[in-house]
């Protein structure tokens, strides 16, 4: 099925050993040095520029955001006058006693298992990084790959909380309304997404490089 | 700057993993097959069949279905006799009461602008290379933003979103779909469709402006 690339002209020599840039958006290379992209006008760097300290930055904001998204409540319901508060988890626990089992799956998934399990793994990475690591360098890459298709789809919970709220205006009968943790949930969520995106997946694989080489970019 | 290398001489025929960086020998594969990197088994180059055809056909329908979405009802609600009807603009002014008034515009981002500018700049990059003239200028600017945009493009999400509060909603209510819901709905297709047949170095390849 695949058909995969020959291995270069030396069996493992990076774009920086070679003295070359390649464009993160396009994938010309340059010579190192060249400031600028001649097919797409991106600027150029060898790594990402202060890609640890972005990543911890946002990584950090992510966290702290998400202790309110969770404390906080996301809905808040008004039936025939009485007002009743419901929290991620709650309003995942009450799907369950429903019977909507899968559905609730879903928000537990996406709200609660998602977030946590990219929380975890940027740390394990960046701590790869830094450290090195018992996980193979293929392992991480999996892991890397996983967490920047995956972090988007926590997003459900706050249009779940849009959708319902401008659904249930029934006035005295039910009316539903966005708590404080929807907003910190979104931020919390677009704060990992940004985490993920500042992870400079090259990283992964230079420790496996030359030390000499290394020292020159 | 750096001394060359003696292999970097014909850059062209050299291709670095996006990622991992490892250095290898540019091979195209045949029409339909897919080049990873024997490193880290990231995609290189996917050779897509008519992937300009297929990610405008994209494009112009992710502009079609939007304005459909955005003008038609999205989903009503029943109740005691009371009607409640909901368009995708509702659902995003719900956030737009108070402090939670800066979700608004995310949202409004999310589901509405950020699609919408995506296939808007998409049409522009290559629609002129499907018409076999030079592409505009601009063209490699403006599809390096709907790459970029690729992310936080969430309409896909926001159905699904949507399928969740009905399932909270039902026994609560009598809940009518309109035809934006179904605009919506394929509207993921579309989207699923589009990202599986766009190749993006066979974009920026064919907007590189020495071939021309």
């Amino acid at each position: 099925m695949d058909c995969m690339a020959t291995a270069g002209p030396q069996e493992t020599i990076t774009a920086r050993e070679a003295g070359l840039i390649s464009c993160e958006n396009c994938g010309t290379l340059a010579p190192m040095g060249s400031p600028v992209c001649a097919r797409c006008e991106a600027a150029l760097h060898s790594r990402r520029p202060n890609s640890a300290q972005r990543v911890w930055a946002w990584w950090l904001a992510g966290v702290i955001c998400y202790i309110p998204a969770n404390l906080y409540p996301m809905l808040l319901t008004n039936t025939f006058g009485r007002v009743s508060e419901g929290t991620i988890i709650g309003g995942a626990i009450e799907l369950f006693e429903y019977g909507a089992w899968f559905v609730a799956v879903v928000v537990i998934v996406a709200s609660v298992f998602i977030p946590v399990a990219k929380f975890v793994v940027i740390a394990v990475l960046m701590l790869g990084v830094r450290y090195g690591s018992t996980l193979s360098a293929h392992r991480r890459m999996q892991l890397y790959e996983i967490t920047e298709f995956i972090g988007r789809w926590s997003m459900i919970d706050v249009f779940v909380v849009a959708i319902l709220t401008a659904l249930v205006q029934l006035g005295f009968i039910a009316s539903i309304n966005p708590g404080p943790a929807a907003v910190a949930f979104a931020l919390s969520v677009v704060f990992t997404m940004l985490a993920a995106q500042s992870f400079d997946p090259r990283l992964i694989w230079d420790t496996l490089e030359e030390p000499q080489a290394r020292a020159q970019s | 700057m750096l001394t060359r290398h003696p292999i970097a001489e014909n850059l062209d025929s050299l291709i670095a993993c996006r990622s991992c960086d490892l250095l290898l020998d540019r091979v195209i594969p045949p029409p339909g097959k897919v080049a990873r990197c024997p490193r880290c088994h990231h995609v290189l180059i996917s050779n897509k069949r008519n992937v300009i055809d297929n990610t405008l056909a994209g494009a112009v329908s992710t502009a079609i279905l939007m304005i459909a979405a955005i003008l038609f009802p999205f989903i009503a609600l029943d109740e005691a006799g009371l009607h409640r009807d909901a368009s995708v603009m509702d659902a995003v002014g719900a956030f737009a009461e108070g402090w939670s008034a800066p979700l608004t515009i995310a949202v409004a981002a999310f589901i509405v602008v950020i699609p919408v500018t995506r296939a808007t700049a998409l049409i522009y990059a290559l629609l002129p290379l499907r018409l076999g003239r030079r592409p505009a200028s601009g063209a490699a600017r403006s599809f390096r933003l709907a790459m970029a945009l690729k992310p936080w493009s969430m309409a896909e999400i926001f159905i699904v979103g949507v399928a969740v509060a009905l399932v909270k909603v039902t026994d609560l209510a009598d809940v009518s779909l309109g035809p934006a819901f179904w605009a919506f709905s394929a509207l993921i297709v579309v989207v699923v469709f589009e990202n599986s047949t766009l190749c993006e170095w066979t974009v920026w390849r064919l907007l590189d402006p020495k071939r021309r």
